[in-house]
């Protein structure tokens, strides 16, 4: 039993639960199950998960620090990739789906609405993000690197904004996003004086 | 007021009807229907228009009284354009008391209790009064209109509504010389509707809305108690609510308790909440954008991934033949 819960068990066993949410969204596409309106259920629910792994990425330090929970820092990387993953079909979705991949109303919608004003440099930097993760980039990137990966508090704050403007009906995703992601930047700000 | 016919203007960028397979099929009903109204007249069981595919709630419920009204209900002209499937209509729905997800409502609506109704007609009038629902839709015959829905949020439906003229109910209640505006009033009860007990919602329970008087008394402006020929479903606004074609979905409010002629214009909660997104008036104009998006377009629903169905918005939802005189030289960019 104990060899499924070795680090490598783990990371598949997190892996495929990430993608779990994904699985389903492709199921529903088949089953013709997403409603009237497909592509805003696709892009609500990728936008979703990307701010719940947003959320689960910025846990890691904490729990590490709080429980000394250190294992967990090896599938950082991992749940950060689920972020820009399901960022990425958010973001896809959108132009694609709900845009008609008709740049000329994108260029406009990016002019006029504030909410995806806030979404792009929330997005370029995930994806930088993404693409500087692999250990021989991380090695290539020295010193930088510890300071371009915490341009994600800066995607978390881009993201409680991008939520705060969409604010109609109910305050609730902006209020329980906004604690969860700004109590997270929080904790970081009471960090101990020694490393 | 002269009654006008209901004129539908087909929309330029028409689906084909092969790609939504609810109208011929809805439409032969229809006619199956009226051929045998006479003899379902009698208290048969309701014959639905809808496919049985379409269906996921066959029987709404709803009172016997009403039930036989409906079916007395004069149907509307064919129209060209697809209507939207039932299941679409009862389970993707506005109706922020039950929930702020459009899947909310279907799912919780069931605590509402649509009968016994009661409904108050005061303020400026010279009879008011409080009626249970039946005795209220005493003498008024129904009748079918199949109308356009925009929603502010830029989809839009076909749907077939079973309702008769707000104007025949004001009527009854004889407005006097200082009503100028009718303002209405839903439910309030937590019980009935959860998420007036959820404090993080942004609207002032309860939900208001409001009209000119001119446009209460338009014959184009309905009351609808039926859907689909069927007793109108608890997550539509039963058993009472408004339909306003030619505005945005939200000044159309839904399950209505009180409905109140006044001399000043109401307060109506979307206005309330954010004036410089809703309007008082409301009326669907693709030349007047929501801050937050473009009304240039809509997207007819249903629609799929590859095909996003966007048709043009039309001014006053394409109802400007009948009601584009009630607005005369005002300013429809000021007057959003």
């Amino acid at each position: 039993m104990k060899q499924f819960l070795t680090t490598s068990w783990r990371r598949i066993w997190i892996f495929a639960l990430s993608l779990t949410p994904c699985i389903w969204l492709a199921w529903r596409i088949y089953d013709d199950d997403l409603g009237p309106e497909p592509a805003k259920t696709l892009v609500n629910t990728c936008g979703v998960w990307a701010a719940n792994f947003l959320v689960l990425t910025l846990m890691v330090t904490p729990l590490k620090r709080f429980f000394n929970w250190r294992s967990l820092n090896t599938h950082r990387r991992m749940l950060g990739l689920f972020c820009w993953f399901y960022a990425s079909l958010h973001f896809g979705c959108y132009v694609f789906f709900i845009l008609g991949a008709d740049f000329q109303s994108f260029t406009f919608e990016l002019t006029q609405r504030p909410f995806i004003i806030a979404s792009i440099p929330a997005w370029v930097l995930l994806t930088i993000l993404a693409i500087t993760s692999p250990k021989s980039i991380m090695r290539l990137c020295g010193k930088r690197w510890k300071l371009i990966h915490q341009s994600i508090y800066i995607i978390a704050v881009l993201t409680v904004l991008h939520l705060i403007w969409q604010i109609r009906a109910s305050y609730q995703d902006a209020i329980i996003y906004g604690v969860l992601l700004l109590g997270l930047l929080a904790l970081r700000c009471k960090r101990p004086a020694t490393p | 007021m002269p009654k006008k016919p209901l004129i539908i203007i087909p929309p330029k960028n028409q689906i084909a009807p092969s790609e939504i397979t609810s109208e011929s099929t809805y439409l032969n009903r229809r006619q199956l229907m009226t051929s045998l109204l006479g003899g379902a007249l009698i208290g048969g069981p309701l014959i639905s228009h809808a496919a049985p595919s379409q269906l996921t709630d066959e029987n709404p419920g709803g009172p016997a009284w009403l039930k036989e009204k409906l079916l007395a209900a004069k149907p509307a002209q064919p129209t060209s354009e697809s209507i939207t499937p039932y299941n679409h209509v009862t389970q993707y729905n506005n109706f922020y008391e039950f929930g702020t997800a459009k899947t909310d409502p279907a799912k919780t609506a069931h605590r509402l209790k649509p009968d016994p109704w009661r409904v108050s007609i005061n303020g400026a009038v010279d009879k008011p009064g409080q009626y249970f629902l039946d005795d209220l839709l005493k003498g008024i015959d129904f009748e079918e209109r199949i109308y356009r829905l925009r929603c502010v949020e830029a989809w839009s439906m076909v749907i077939p509504w079973v309702g008769f003229s707000l104007s025949e109910i004001l009527k009854k209640a004889q407005p006097n010389s200082s009503a100028k505006y009718v303002a209405f009033t839903t439910l309030l009860d937590k019980e009935q509707m959860p998420e007036q007990g959820n404090r993080l919602s942004t609207i002032n329970w309860p939900y208001q809305e409001g009209l000119r008087i001119d446009e209460a008394m338009h014959p184009l402006c309905i009351l609808a108690v039926g859907l689909y020929g069927k007793v109108l479903p608890n997550q539509n606004g039963a058993p009472l609510r408004l339909v306003v074609p030619w505005k945005y979905g939200f000044k159309s409010i839904k399950s209505i308790v009180a409905i109140t002629l006044m001399e000043k214009q109401p307060i109506t909660s979307w206005n309330v909440l954010a004036p410089k997104e809703y309007g008082f008036f409301a009326n669907v104009n693709p030349q007047v954008d929501h801050p937050r998006w473009s009304q240039a377009k809509e997207r007819r629903l249903p629609n799929s991934l590859l095909k996003p169905n966007i048709v043009p918005t039309q001014i006053y939802n394409g109802y400007g033949e009948e009601v584009a005189s009630l607005y005369g030289s005002l300013d429809l960019k000021k007057h959003f």
